[in-house]
């Protein structure tokens, strides 16, 4: 997810003159072009078929769109984003400073851990919650009463999300913190400003873009996620879309409150890009780069402990203990057959070939979109993006409808699963693999043309074994999020065809929650090592 | 480039590939079940090991696996279709989804169990109740409720439990509509709502919510209470049938029909003849502790027989006006 920031940050920073060159260098690539063309094309179709599907309900979509109960969801969904938005910065920002600018015990384990919860799946840390602190859970149980607000509805959903989300502004955030030219808040000290005073005026700004990029994300994230409000039953767009799809006869209300959430994603992009607009922070001079001071903390330093603690419990060692538990003891009589062996096969399986044909299918889109500045190319990648937009319900919702009509052949077949997850998740690849190819200096390729190469033997020999590493980590990036993914799996997987958190999914759901354990520690285990691999090359690691 | 072009062309014809695996036995059945996975897999498991037949089950809802089908049109993968009510196989019937059955199917069966035109034939029975847990019943002091009506009355405020998204419950919610008319149904579910039902996904999770007293009663099948009976012959939940002729007394199958788009018809046949014989309505009356459809097969001795319950006036046929049934709910708000 970092990709998508440096890639916008760093963008500009390529010199302009060089660029010209390159440009027509490049332009003797149309097979370049045809390829993103057909990827652009590819991906739009089953998105349009959607929108046409909804559009040709007519006066019944519309009747639809106009009720009272449309507006409740889109309530729900403003409120749950705003409030974990809120809460993400409450927690993220704190984190990201104890953890950068503060001396604060065992910091890197904190960091570390901190960022554990992302390879929890929600539901999992939802199904955790439940059992914990749900009516008559293990807590109640054990102590006789349940400290909890009732964890149903907004409230269970707000603490899961935000857990799951707060990384999403921590990370960017402690980046801001990390790169920070500390002769600004010190100057603006010697000039007389006191603590608070400097930290708004001089600290925050810096901190602005980090913040809004997190903040985006963390909004993105809790529209799409699917499994937190269906088990929590919090009516939020997913939810409702979800249950519409499987219990009415009128597939356009589906398709209607899907292009709604699309219209309500779509405007938080435009927003982030509205504030973020024009925001540049400068370091003065070239000197070498110095480290901010650190913060004693003294005594506040057990606080600062029991802060980042938290998230951790619940984000973290909740899931993993309650999972344990299950597993070391199923206590279900349960006619579920769960087959650990053949799951993770099917769930690595998928989720590498997802994570492969990314990064395939990401590399002509970046390269079209760090090496050459026309409109139109520029359009075809923003395009590419729209993944962003588009939650995993509502990939599922266009290529169910899509496949039924237009692609019988590919309905529910491992290529429509495979292009399902490419739609969602082809902006992190496409994101990093940008990224690493803008730090590639042009001339290193143009020495190569010099020497005698030609244009396509300087991407394959030059450019691409520069930018492994950065495609390396978006790739690690696809197959983790495919891992975890729930509604478009569930809707366009082949039939037969389980993973672990289909297994996982559908054990909830008949409430043999005993077999749930092995499982969701198998995902958990591997997401751990794949995370591994993106934070080998994380600059924040 | 040109390698990378090609090496992306054989890495999407490698997937396209991938695709027909699965179609290419011809001894292979696709059926898509809106009964739970835990239910009927290991009936599905014993055919498949006595026949040799591969089954792929699609699990899903029964409304929505019904509305697919009728959306997949002549494209539907799936050759058999089985579902947890009469409404939603009746609305497949009418929708021209289902292919005759013959005789020697629908013989097996009484005619209270089958679709007037042999499209469809029912599986098992299921009687629909009230569960609640007695303990917590007592402690509040309050009388089980003598219709489904009654329900709404504010001494139950915040204490039942309903599974919206269920189909056996939304073809109570037909029956409702078909007994008392729309505008008395619509309000019963208004009223519901204004009176604090907990909704619940599925029936398991009602049952076990009642069980933990998360709620204190709650609408659903008949036999889920004895597959908690059988971890714990004294867990604290008991069923209670509506009074005769009341809505709430209804009596709802699950059931199966064969698609008319199926590419193997025998097959399909073959495995519902399957689900019809002894064993498996023994497995039925045994393992699920639902009624048996055919003649011969012992009920669970916990059972009410079913003549001894007097369900509404409703033919089963009568369920399949589903869809004003699902816009009601959904427009109700049962489903917020």
């Amino acid at each position: 997810m970092e990709g998508i920031l440096t890639a916008r940050q760093t963008a500009g920073q390529i010199a302009q003159r060089q660029m010209g060159r390159i440009q027509r260098q490049y332009r003797r690539l149309p097979f370049l072009r045809i390829i993103s063309i057909t990827i652009v094309v590819l991906l739009l179709i089953p998105v349009a078929y959607l929108v046409l599907r909804a559009v040709d309900s007519g006066q019944d979509g519309i009747d639809y769109l106009l009720r009272p109960r449309t507006l409740n969801i889109v309530q729900n969904s403003l409120n749950l984003v705003a409030a974990v938005s809120l809460s993400a910065v409450v927690v993220g920002v704190p984190f990201a400073w104890l953890t950068s600018r503060a001396n604060l015990p065992l910091r890197r384990v904190w960091l570390v851990l901190g960022m554990l919860p992302m390879v929890v799946p929600s539901y999992v840390a939802a199904i955790a919650l439940i059992r914990m602190f749900g009516p008559s859970g293990l807590f109640e149980a054990t102590f006789g009463f349940n400290p909890m607000p009732p964890i149903y509805g907004f409230f269970g959903s707000w603490l899961i999300i935000t857990l799951m989300t707060f990384p999403y502004v921590a990370l960017p955030v402690r980046a801001a913190f990390m790169n920070m030219d500390p002769s600004l808040e010190e100057a603006a000290r010697g000039l007389g400003g006191g603590r608070w005073r400097v930290f708004w005026r001089v600290t925050f700004p810096q901190l602005r873009p980090a913040l809004a990029g997190g903040m985006l994300l963390t909004a993105l994230y809790t529209l799409s996620d699917f499994g937190v409000v269906m088990l929590l039953r919090y009516n939020a767009f997913t939810r409702a879309i979800y249950i519409s799809y499987e219990n009415s006869f009128n597939p356009y209300r589906a398709a209607v409150l899907a292009l709604v959430l699309v219209f309500l994603t779509v405007g938080l992009l435009l927003l982030e890009r509205y504030i973020s607009r024009g925001r540049r922070n400068y370091k003065v001079g070239t000197g070498a780069a110095r480290r901010p001071p650190m913060v004693d903390l003294g005594v506040w330093r057990w606080p600062a402990m029991l802060f980042c603690a938290v998230p951790v419990a619940f984000g973290l060692i909740l899931p993993v203990v309650v999972l344990l538990g299950w597993a070391l003891n199923p206590n279900v009589t349960s006619a579920l057959n769960v087959n650990l062996g053949a799951l993770t096969v099917n769930t690595v399986g998928v989720s590498g070939l997802a994570a492969v044909t990314a990064g395939v299918v990401a590399l002509p889109l970046a390269i079209l979109a760090v090496r050459s500045r026309t409109g139109f190319s520029r359009w075809m990648v923003n395009t590419a993006y729209m993944g962003n937009a588009l939650p995993g319900v509502v990939i599922g919702l266009a290529l169910v409808y899509f496949g039924i009509r237009v692609l019988p052949g590919l309905y529910q077949t491992m290529p429509i699963l495979i292009a399902g997850y490419l739609l969602r998740f082809l902006p992190f690849t496409l994101a990093s693999t940008s990224g690493a190819l803008t730090q590639i200096n042009p001339s290193i390729e143009e020495a190569a043309r010099g020497l005698g190469l030609r244009p396509h033997q300087v991407i394959w020999r030059v450019t691409l074994p520069m930018a492994w590493t950065g495609i390396l980590a978006g790739v690690a990036l696809v197959f983790l999020n495919t891992m975890k993914e729930l509604p478009a799996t569930l809707m366009l997987r082949p039939t037969g065809f389980d993973t672990l958190s289909t297994r996982i999914w559908t054990a909830s759901d008949v409430g043999s929650y005993g077999l749930i354990g092995l499982p969701g520690l198998v995902l958990i285990a591997v997401s751990c090592l794949s995370l591994t691999l993106i934070l080998a090359r994380d600059r924040w690691a | 480039m040109r390698k990378l072009f090609a090496f992306g062309l054989v890495f999407l014809l490698g997937l396209m590939a991938l695709a027909p695996v699965g179609a290419q036995n011809t001894e292979s059945l696709v059926l898509y079940s809106g009964r739970n996975e835990e239910l009927i897999q290991p009936i599905i498991d014993r055919f498949i090991e006595e026949t040799g037949v591969q089954v792929d089950v699609r699990y899903g809802n029964t409304a929505g696996l019904a509305n697919q089908i009728i959306e997949e049109g002549a494209n539907s993968p799936a050759d058999v279709y089985l579902g947890q009510d009469a409404g939603a196989l009746g609305a497949l019937a009418q929708a021209g989804a289902l292919a005759p059955l013959p005789d020697d199917i629908l013989e097996r069966v009484s005619p209270v169990f089958r679709s007037p035109d042999g499209l469809w034939v029912a599986l098992s029975g299921r009687a629909r109740v009230l569960v609640y847990n007695p303990p917590l019943l007592e402690e509040l002091g309050l009388p089980l409720p003598d219709s489904i009506a009654d329900l709404t009355d504010p001494m139950y405020r915040g204490l039942v439990a309903w599974p919206p998204t269920n189909a056996s419950f939304q073809s109570q919610v037909t029956a409702l509509r078909l007994l008392l008319g729309e505008d008395e149904t619509l309000a019963w579910l208004q009223d519901m709502i204004a009176n604090d039902v907990i909704p619940f996904s599925n029936n398991t999770a009602l049952n076990q919510g009642v069980l933990a007293g998360e709620a204190v009663m709650g609408l659903t099948n008949h036999y889920y209470i004895f597959r908690i009976y059988n971890e714990d012959p004294d867990a604290p939940i008991a069923l209670h049938f509506f009074p005769a002729g009341d809505p709430g007394s209804l009596i709802n199958i699950a059931g199966a029909g064969v698609l008319a788009t199926s590419d193997q018809p025998g097959l399909a046949q073959r495995l519902l003849l399957y689900l019809l014989g002894t064993p498996a309505q023994q497995y039925f009356a045994d393992m699920t502790v639902e009624y048996p459809v055919i003649d011969g097969v012992a009920l669970d001795e916990r059972l009410t027989p079913l003549d001894q319950i007097e369900p509404p006036d409703i033919d089963l046929s009568d369920l399949a006006d589903l869809e004003p049934t699902l816009d009601m709910i959904e427009d109700s708000g049962a489903l917020d």
